[in-house]
């Protein structure tokens, strides 16, 4: 058994190929370990002190997130929250503010919850996930991550540094919001993040929508190609039936499938009409669940 | 295996000796010895383990004790000014914010960070703030107004 401390991602790299699993703020794997999902790894390398890891740089070609970037500071920054609103609306419903300082966007996105607040919002946003080994890096398209629950292709020597957005198209908005029974500490029962661009006349030019918790992993909603041209109205509502069919939802304590399957294509329709309003330039507050009073009355 | 690291808990330097796999919340009740923070759900629901670290909240009872190490950990018996009551633990008295008072270290905990970072915030602001806080007797509204009236006052200050 063995804990160390990595000053730098070499450092990392080295532990992890070593066999040590990476520890940033423990919210998953040390809540996991008591609850006996899986035993808490014998040799651990603490990631959370590398010195620029966590930072969040915006610039002309995009976003880019290091992987020990906070759900705090990602809810809290401005460019994510003005530019990269669906991501902000997904962390900033993340837990609580203690979750949301010590949980990172790295950890949240290689636990591969189906059920996680950032995952739609980043496939809508057309992100990349940076991994690294001692053997070279590559990139992954965010949506080809993830292979079931609680897991992802990434190699076992394999870390995630970053996590990568491009520039949004201009006139485009995003949003995304959950069906959820409380206000403080819940899990998404359902999700749905869009990510909509409109043009000049007013009409549909893009759209994109991804689900959270109605699947084995994060799922984009196919078939939204025939939408161009359409009212934001018609977009919406055929958003939402593409949406509840291709959920692939199960039943379990928060709710059952059939519930899912149709509420989840209530929050496609109002991710769709909330990303559109934002891409017609209204600004509505992060966390949309909350400007909206969706859930739960406060 | 055990490792023997120092701890930082309220400005004072704790040598400890402890397993991998310790949360922060055992050692400071078990070794370092201050009870003031809370087991209560042990599943980072509940908020009744709040502490703060380098300022900010976290629950621990999910944190590793060896993660700690070079951090400065703060427990609701470092909010005291000597041996006078902060205003949070006085307005949440007055205010009854208390009744079993299980889950107050907890809450002055989130509410310090809170006031630390919005020193005037508006009622959402702070139950947000205390969102991951569970209370089972007040029903929160008298905890929220003390914490408003500390800010108030410390405001005024």
């Amino acid at each position: 058994m063995s804990f160390t401390i990595a000053r730098t991602v070499e450092d990392a790299l080295a532990a992890i190929a070593a066999g040590a699993r990476p520890i940033a703020g423990g919210t998953d794997l040390v809540v996991g370990a008591r609850h006996g999902k899986a035993a808490l790894p014998a040799d651990l390398v603490a990631i959370d002190r590398i010195a620029g890891l966590d930072d969040i740089t915006a610039g002309s070609a995009g976003l880019t997130l290091g992987a020990n970037a906070s759900h705090h500071a990602i809810e809290h920054h401005p460019v994510v929250a003005g530019s990269y609103s669906a991501l902000a609306d997904g962390s900033a419903l993340v837990g609580s503010p203690a979750t949301r300082h010590v949980g990172t966007i790295g950890g949240n996105v290689m636990n591969a919850s189906p059920a996680m607040d950032t995952g739609a919002g980043l496939v809508v946003l057309g992100a990349e996930v940076e991994l690294r080994s001692l053997h070279g890096t590559r990139r992954v398209p965010i949506s080809e991550l993830w292979s079931g629950p609680g897991r992802t292709i990434a190699q076992p020597e394999e870390l995630c540094v970053a996590v990568h957005l491009p520039q949004p198209a201009a006139n485009s908005g995003s949003a995304y919001l959950r069906l959820e029974y409380r206000r403080a500490m819940e899990i998404a029962v359902v999700g749905a993040a869009a990510n909509v661009t409109l043009a000049a006349d007013g009409t549909v030019a893009a759209v994109q929508v991804a689900l959270s918790a109605v699947g084995p992993t994060i799922v984009s909603v196919m078939g939204l190609d025939t939408l161009v041209g359409s009212s934001v109205a018609d977009a919406a509502e055929a958003a939402a039936a593409a949406a509840s069919a291709q959920a692939t939802p199960i039943s379990d304590v928060r709710a059952s499938d059939r519930y899912r399957r149709h509420t989840v294509g209530v929050m496609a329709r109002r991710a769709v009409e909330t990303a559109a309003r934002r891409a017609a330039g209204e600004t509505i507050a992060i966390p949309v669940n909350r400007t909206l009073g969706i859930g739960a009355a406060s | 295996m055990s490792e023997s690291i120092i701890l930082s808990v309220n400005g004072m330097q704790y040598p400890v000796t402890i397993d991998q796999g310790r949360n922060l919340l055992s050692v400071i009740r078990g070794e370092v010895g201050l009870t003031g923070t809370k087991e209560g759900c042990d599943d980072c629901e509940c908020g009744a383990c709040m502490v703060l670290l380098d300022g900010q909240p976290v629950n621990s009872c999910s944190y590793l004790a060896l993660q700690a190490q070079g951090r400065e950990i703060t427990t609701v018996e470092g909010v005291l000014n000597g041996d006078a009551m902060h205003p949070l633990q006085r307005n949440l008295l007055e205010a009854g914010g208390v009744q079993c008072g299980f889950c107050t270290p907890g809450m002055i905990m989130s509410a310090t960070a809170l006031l630390q970072r919005t020193p005037a915030p508006t009622e959402e602001e702070v139950r947000v703030g205390l969102s991951g806080n569970l209370c089972r007797c007040t029903g929160y509204t008298k905890i929220v107004e003390a914490v408003q009236r500390t800010a108030a006052e410390l405001q005024g200050s």
